[in-house]
């Protein structure tokens, strides 16, 4: 296990891709990119391929929800880990509430697969390409995505818990 | 000497060879010291069900050696844990399953109320679709207090009247649930 | 005999339509599972061709009920993900908050955590190796080892009052320091402990009935294994070594001395190896800890950090100060820095992490949970393709899928 600099990493993906992708790091050393969606399958699967870096481990898929940024509402967040130098590396793609669909990664990741559903039950991001999107958590009958953050946690249409004996 | 005790005979006239009293008490003294659960355990109260179903509490003692796993032989339902929507026509259908008569525990708070778990996935307590006859608070009740929760079952069991799961009452009760 | 591979090449393929497959359903409250899972799997006779899970049974908003609450109280929600071992999950959500404040604690908290960590290991090994002696056929193991659990709890109880959802500890620290009796029964449990447990292994491990039963079902290479997201323990019985108390060294992990067990085929037998080798392995923890926490001056249990550590109670009642600090904190009035961190954790059956979005405000703006089990309970069908369905019920087992944990 040999740790790896920033610069290192930056090299190497620029000397292999020319989408001009920055790589930055946090006070946590923890990497971290910004990416447009269209170079997001495409560098994924550069990194997976990639015996130096060797990025090849899927930790964590999760969306994110920011209401007030303009077309860029949903936010889902990848973080991959290469296990030969121990670094974790945040990948970030933004997509529009009116239109989230984002590249599937099941291709290259099995683990993608269920995490995918996950996200697409709580935000609704069509992961294109998936084999079987469908809710995983919540019941197919449900309409809204409910770890938006305008879906109320309560369930709305609940009466109050009438039994006085829990006092309430 | 055995240390074995004896459950103590109902009140009734006896004599040389002989013993009356009602059938009623009878059944019930039956049923009640040999109560048949079946654990419907979905999360953190079903590994305090384990704890005492173990040798450290022991349930046996009371009348509850056999676990039933299927609800066709079952007389006690126990739900253990947090029942979700998606869940509930589940726990319906197991209960619609067992036969007559029949109990349910709503073993911690999840099951008794929705406890913490104030969200738009999880029912708020169990009796919003069966009947329920004794609650036992907790998150997760320890296993004394599921073992109360068992014996108090046990006294129900014990007084109940053999006509009840025949009378207008239940079967109103049980429409009231919509109860197949 | 044939193998199990020859058995798949000898299932009927879906273009042979006069040859029916059936369908049977497992789940959610099948009585050979523990969990609630529903599984729906083609059959070939008694050979599994082919299934899909449904989860979500239990699914309780977790992450949602998160981003309303301080951070204090979500260490209970913390408690019920893997409720089997839940002050591992308690000090991973500690361990995410301070990263993000920049708490630094002392060493002996660290030795502290490490000590009731490696207890809640060895109390989620327990539970999974016993349950696979139940579904085996063996009921005696279980009820036997159980009884040591219950002896985890009572040292649990002695350091925080509760037995199984424990709510174990501070930001910062512990709540109150480690009293003798928790030394003292640590100990007993140290000396007691072992010979039970070898006396279990020598019960199961080269029980031919068990060996048979294990022995190639629910076989992954470590390729497959990766690919499918696997840690912990699953993926370690796969042949990788990869331990996150040793890639990744948190709570000073790096100042004590253990070994990494690890199987070769992945299979069920090497599940149960390697979590009976990491029990002894954590007993060792234990007790180096508990050697490391004595040698250190008593009464440090927590971090100078009154900004976010609650005040004791005596003091809240005399000092307005603490007053202060108690009404602030409880009523989640501290507001956290803006940050995002991603923090994990070596829980019992892998890598528990916590991805926290702070906005400044006083809950997370965003907190999600990697749930080792839901990430590697979706390669079950993988695994128990072409097996018995009796052999399926033990992977399943012997993968220690936690239903509240998978579905959060």
């Amino acid at each position: 296990m040999e740790p790896i600099s920033l610069e290192t990493i930056q090299q190497h993906i620029d000397s292999h891709l020319s989408n001009g992708i920055q790589i930055s790091q946090d006070a946590f050393g923890v990497f971290n990119c910004e990416l447009d969606i269209k170079h997001l399958y495409q560098f994924v699967h550069f990194l997976y391929k990639d015996e130096v870096l060797a990025i090849n481990f899927l930790t964590d898929l999760c969306g994110v929800h920011y209401p007030d940024q303009k077309n860029k509402e949903i936010g889902v967040v990848y973080h991959l880990q290469s296990m030969k130098h121990q670094l974790r590396l945040r990948v970030k793609v933004f997509v529009s509430e009116n239109k989230p669909e984002v590249p599937s990664l099941t291709g290259i990741y099995g683990s993608a697969n269920w995490m995918e559903r996950e996200t697409y039950d709580f935000y609704g991001v069509q992961f294109l390409g998936h084999p079987n999107l469908k809710r995983i958590l919540n019941m197919d009958e449900m309409l809204a995505f409910p770890m938006r953050k305008e879906f109320p946690l309560e369930d709305p249409n609940r009466e109050d818990k009438i039994d006085y004996q829990f006092g309430r | 000497m055995s240390t074995v005790k004896i459950v103590e005979a109902p009140e009734g006239i006896g004599g040389q060879g002989f013993f009356a009293t009602s059938l009623d008490s009878v059944v019930g003294l039956a049923r009640k010291n040999s109560i048949w659960p079946l654990p419907f355990a979905t999360s953190c109260c079903g590994i305090e069900f384990m704890s005492t179903m173990s040798s450290h509490y022991d349930l046996a003692r009371f009348g509850s050696e056999r676990l039933s796993f299927t609800p066709r032989q079952a007389d006690l339902l126990m739900v253990m844990g947090t029942i979700a929507k998606k869940m509930g026509p589940v726990l319906r259908q197991v209960y619609e399953q067992m036969a007559e008569p029949k109990w349910v525990i709503a073993v911690g708070a999840c099951a008794s109320s929705g406890g913490i778990f104030d969200t738009y996935s999880v029912l708020q307590g169990i009796d919003r679709i069966i009947p329920v006859d004794v609650y036992v608070p907790g998150c997760p009740p320890r296993p004394e207090q599921i073992i109360e929760g068992v014996m108090r079952i046990q006294d129900l069991i014990g007084k109940e009247s053999l006509r009840r799961r025949n009378s207008e009452d239940y079967k109103k009760l049980l429409e009231e649930y919509m109860v197949k | 005999m044939k193998t199990n591979l020859e058995f798949l090449a000898a299932i009927k393929s879906p273009d042979k339509p006069e040859i029916p497959y059936n369908t049977l359903n497992l789940g959610p409250t099948h009585p050979a599972t523990h969990g609630i899972f529903q599984n729906v799997l083609t059959m070939d006779g008694e050979r599994i061709v082919h299934g899909e899970q449904t989860v979500g049974y239990i699914h309780r908003a977790f992450e949602k009920i998160a981003e309303r609450r301080p951070f204090y109280q979500i260490t209970p929600l913390t408690d019920r993900l893997n409720y089997c071992s839940a002050p591992i999950n308690n000090t991973g959500w500690f361990l995410t908050v301070e990263k993000l404040l920049g708490v630094q604690v002392p060493k002996r908290v660290d030795y502290m955590r490490v000590m009731v960590m490696e207890l809640a290991r060895i109390a989620d090994h327990i539970i999974c190796n016993s349950i696979l002696g139940v579904d085996t056929g063996a009921l005696t193991g279980f009820t036997y080892v159980y009884q040591w659990r219950e002896f985890i709890y009572e040292i649990y109880e002695e350091i925080c009052g509760a037995r199984l959802t424990t709510n174990m500890g501070r930001i910062g620290g512990f709540e109150r320091d480690f009293n003798a009796i928790v030394f003292e029964k640590t100990k007993k449990f140290l000396k007691e402990f072992p010979p039970v447990w070898r006396e279990f292994e020598n019960l199961l491990s080269r029980n031919r009935i068990f060996m048979d039963r294990t022995i190639d079902t629910g076989g992954l290479t470590m390729e497959r294994a990766l690919n499918y997201g696997f840690t912990g323990p699953n993926l370690r019985a796969c042949g990788l070594d990869y331990d996150l108390r040793t890639a990744e060294p948190y709570c000073s992990y790096e100042d004590f001395k253990f070994e990494i067990p690890v199987g070769t085929t992945g299979d069920t037998y090497d599940r149960f190896v390697v979590r009976n080798e990491e029990i002894w392995q954590s007993l060792s923890l234990v007790e180096q800890a508990m050697n490391k926490i004595q040698a250190l001056e008593a009464g440090v249990f927590h971090a100078d950090c009154d900004k976010y550590y609650l005040p004791p109670k005596q003091e809240v009642y005399k000092n307005m100060e603490a007053l202060i600090y108690h009404f602030k904190i409880i009523m989640g009035e501290i507001d956290a820095p803006v940050g995002e961190v991603y923090s994990a954790v070596e829980g019992a059956n892998g890598e528990l992490g916590f991805y926290l979005v702070s906005d400044g405000g006083r809950t997370p703006y965003r907190l999600h949970f990697r749930r080792p089990c839901f990430i590697y309970y979706q390669a079950f069908p993988e695994m128990v393709r072409g097996q018995l369905l009796s052999d399926a019920i033990v992977v399943m087992s012997s993968l220690n899928v936690i239903a509240g944990e998978l579905d959060a």
